[in-house]
């Protein structure tokens, strides 16, 4: 009987972070599309730098700031005797980071084609910026931004190299899919492995159907809004 | 005063300098684009900033730098209808009007003026449609029912009728006439189309680079343009720099023409003269001419002629009705440029 934990670990793990990078990449998006071009070009580079650094790099770079002995590590230490490192949702860390950049940059294409002129005469019928904002902006890119979310939930639930960095592997406790089939291959353990890769290859190939179905719909979505 | 506008806006190398005042009438911004007529309606709508200034819509001052009054386009009550109409395009044409209703905080009242607007614009039908399911003519009317739904104090139209065909063109702007006359109050349309602007309003500003170059009543703007800009934008098609000659007489350099001129005061540097204001005949300032081309038009001919021994020069166009020209018609034709009929421009 297969031991369903690292399944359920790396959903919830995924779910979070997904969950979490969705605001603040919508967040990022939004603000750093408004802002002058210098700060914008700078900002764009830093924010996106974890989707092409090696994800050893990223874990390597979180456990200098979250290990225990490391400055922001040290500190959640001493003031709420909580260690940041090696738990289940060490791992959010690693996926946040890691899937930032692609929410972000999904969510930022996807206000970039937003007509300005609909806010523009959304703000002189009257309506406030938050009423633009969650029922005209976003149901106009809603299709960019939820395949950017489908996207980003994927790479989170494939993520090995960061959150086996900061998360370990602990059978029952940090085990997740990815570090699982690691761990099975190298203890020889190939058919369980295996029946673990089918696992993941039919989640990606779920989500995957999913973000071309999104794809689909956007660009005949498109296609009769030109009409 | 309705509207009253002073504003200055730098934008890289573009100076936008205007000041204009308009009544309960329809003004229309008359230039070509680029000109910063739809950045004028942007900073009354408070969509741009201007970086100097002060718009007065109905007695409230909305913008004043002088005064650190900047109010937000929520508050400035400034009806827009863009040029694409900007229906919101996930709502239906119902929850669009709704959505410009909502400055009214009785539910009640709301829903009974989107009511009364739907069925004032004949839209009962197509409530439930979203904006790319309309055509281009009833996009406009949903967009004109729900700005006026939001009860505005004064209405911008920018290039209205620009994205629709020029059949419809003209039965749309019957009903925008309408509209305007039941709102009642000032409506600024900016357009580079001269025979809509004096079909739809009352006064004309002329806008060329980021200036007012004239403004006064549509008659009196067609009649006497001032400006160069004046007269290309209101369709003034023959137009020369000029030499002057003392004595009321000036040479049209482009056609090697020497004209008697009224009311020459030293500041002009072209002068002009509409197509259709070039007779044929005798007297004053009048040319044997050779026929360079010949032009039919749906409904008149465009003579293109030049003095004869002068074929080197720019010729002048002449609109003539089809019968005259029939009547007229051979290599050589005289033709009359009347004095009244002379344009001086400045520069």
């Amino acid at each position: 009987m297969l031991d369903w934990f690292p399944l359920y670990n790396s959903l919830r793990i995924a779910g979070i972070s997904t969950g979490i990078i969705f605001f603040a990449g919508i967040f990022a998006a939004y603000y750093i599309a408004k802002a002058p071009r210098l700060l914008k070009g700078l900002l764009d580079v830093i924010l996106t730098l974890p989707l092409v650094l090696p994800p050893t790099v990223v874990g390597y770079l979180l456990l200098r700031l979250l290990g225990p002995k490391r400055p922001v590590g040290a500190w959640f230490l001493e003031m709420f005797d909580l260690k940041l490192t090696m738990t289940w949702w060490s791992a959010i860390f690693a996926t946040a980071v890691v899937i930032f950049p692609l929410m972000y940059r999904t969510a930022r294409g996807a206000f970039e084609s937003f007509d300005e002129t609909l806010a523009y005469s959304g703000q002189s019928l009257g309506l406030s910026n938050a009423y633009i904002f969650w029922r005209i902006r976003m149901p106009c890119c809603r299709q960019g931004i939820l395949a950017g979310t489908v996207l980003s939930f994927a790479r989170a639930l494939g993520e090995y190299g960061a959150t086996s960095m900061i998360a370990g592997y602990t059978p029952g406790r940090t085990a997740t899919i990815s570090t699982t089939v690691y761990q099975l291959w190298r203890t020889n353990d190939d058919a369980l492995a295996f029946r673990w890769v089918l696992v993941n290859m039919a989640i990606s190939c779920v989500v995957l159907l999913a973000v071309n179905f999104l794809e689909k719909r956007r660009t005949a979505g498109a296609a009769g809004g030109r009409r | 005063m309705s509207v009253s506008v002073e504003i200055e806006k730098r934008l890289g190398s573009f100076h936008l300098e205007v000041a204009f005042q308009a009544g309960d009438e329809t003004l229309a911004l008359l230039g070509a684009s680029g000109c910063g007529k739809s950045m004028t309606l942007k900073c009354i709508a408070g969509i741009e900033r201007p970086d100097r200034g002060r718009i007065v819509v109905d007695g409230r001052t909305v913008f004043d730098s002088a005064r650190g009054i900047d109010l937000p386009p929520q508050q400035r009550r400034v009806g827009v209808v863009f040029q694409n109409y900007a229906l919101f395009p996930n709502m239906t044409v119902l929850q669009n009007l709704r959505a410009g209703a909502r400055r009214e905080p009785d539910k009640e009242k709301r829903n009974r003026a989107v009511e009364e607007m739907l069925v004032r614009f004949g839209l009962e039908e197509l409530a439930g449609r979203l904006p790319h399911q309309l055509s281009g003519g009833q996009q406009q009317r949903a967009a004109l029912a729900r700005v006026l739904v939001s009860d505005p104090q004064i209405l911008l139209l920018d290039e209205p009728f620009s994205a629709l065909d020029s059949h419809l063109r003209f039965r749309l702007e019957g009903e925008m006439r309408e509209v305007i006359r039941q709102f009642g109050k000032s409506v600024l349309l900016v357009s580079h189309d001269r025979d809509e602007v004096f079909r739809m309003a009352q006064s004309i500003a002329v806008m060329q680079e980021g200036k007012l170059d004239v403004v006064g009543a549509k008659q009196a703007v067609f009649a006497q343009p001032k400006t160069r800009a004046g007269a290309v934008l209101t369709g003034c098609k023959n137009i020369s720099p000029l030499q002057r000659l003392g004595d009321g007489r000036v040479r049209a350099l482009h056609w090697g023409m020497d004209l008697t001129v009224a009311g020459e005061d030293g500041r002009a540097a072209y002068l002009g003269i509409r197509m259709h204001d070039i007779r044929p005949g005798e007297g004053e300032n009048t040319f044997r001419c050779q026929v360079v081309e010949e032009i039919e038009n749906p409904f008149s001919f465009t003579v293109m002629v030049c003095p004869v021994g002068r074929e080197e020069n720019q010729p002048i166009g002449w609109e003539v009705d089809k019968e005259t020209w029939q009547r007229l018609r051979a290599d050589q034709v005289t033709i009359h440029l009347p004095q009244r009929s002379i344009l001086l421009l400045e520069a």
